[in-house]
């Protein structure tokens, strides 16, 4: 358990609007396998930020690199877990696309996109952490633990 | 390529009508839900204060909980009688069941003797936050007069 003050706010948004975009590609290419590498592609960045943390996918490394510089200092910090919990939502979203189409189901592959860039949309413009928002209910199913 | 363009004007306009339904929720009074028996907030461990209680379901996961509470810690320190108790749910399944509640935060508004009065979900602001205390001040006269079915 790393004991931090947090992470930027505005870091996971950031890096939610450049996932939407990519999300957005594999819509406009369909049922492809292009569009399920690029999937595939975007799955790995939400292991990556499930592993590391938001601040640590290659997103929130974009962020840290080119974007805050050129902010001034946030106002308040923010808990890292939940947005690292939003990755995990991703990841499992994505993935279910991914081994669909690896199965030959190439149509989930734009539909977990579609799915996905709802999450990531919202993050990015107002904030939803839908992945915080699914918690509680998945907790109550008893399909996620504390 | 038109029809997955097509897809995407739909995608992206579905999800901005998403964004706007959910902003206009976050935090808004609503009526208390019907809970089918008296809530025994003691043995749950919630001391009630004497006029009005916002108790607040939060997880450690949600960050909309952490501004919440600090709106209503600031609200209870400004009036009296006013209490403000914080829950997780990972400690209070059982509660968060009989209550119905489906997300965090949620914030139920609770008088001195027990009962449910309004409740928000979402962040709540602090204009919302008087909002709901103002319910309590006139569920008394609810309670003599007619109640709602």
């Amino acid at each position: 358990m790393s004991v931090s003050k947090g992470i930027d706010p505005r870091g996971p948004r950031v890096g939610a609007s450049i996932t939407a975009v990519l999300l957005a590609a594999v819509v406009l290419l369909g049922a492809s396998t292009a569009g399920l590498w690029l999937l595939t592609f975007i799955m790995l960045s939400f292991l990556l930020g499930t592993v590391r943390g938001a601040e640590g996918s290659w997103q929130g490394m974009v962020f840290k690199r080119f974007v805050r510089p050129r902010l001034s200092p946030p106002a308040e910090m923010e808990d890292r877990r939940p947005p690292r919990f939003a990755q995990g939502i991703g990841l499992f979203v994505t993935g279910v696309g991914v081994i669909l189409g690896f199965s030959g189901v190439l149509l989930a592959v734009p539909i977990a996109a579609g799915v996905a860039f709802i999450a990531a949309a919202l993050n990015a413009v107002i904030g939803l952490c839908l992945g915080c928002e699914l918690y509680l209910l998945l907790r109550r199913t008893g399909l996620v633990r504390a | 390529m038109l029809g997955q363009v097509i897809a995407l004007v739909v995608l992206v306009l579905g999800t901005a009508a998403l964004g706007v339904w959910w902003s206009a929720r976050q935090g808004a009074v609503r009526a208390p839900r019907e809970t089918p028996v008296g809530i025994d907030w003691a043995s749950s461990g919630i001391a009630l204060a004497d006029r009005v209680t916002f108790v607040q379901f939060s997880a450690e996961v949600c960050a909309a909980c952490r501004s919440t509470s600090r709106v209503l810690g600031g609200l209870t320190g400004s009036s009296s009688g006013v209490g403000h108790r914080e829950v997780l749910v990972d400690d209070h399944l059982d509660l968060v069941r009989t209550l119905g509640v489906l997300r965090t935060p949620t914030v139920l508004v609770v008088d001195g003797g027990g009962r449910e009065v309004a409740r928000m979900s979402g962040v709540v602001s602090d204009t919302q936050a008087r909002q709901a205390l103002s319910r309590v001040s006139t569920a008394g006269v609810e309670l003599d007069g007619e109640r709602q079915s």
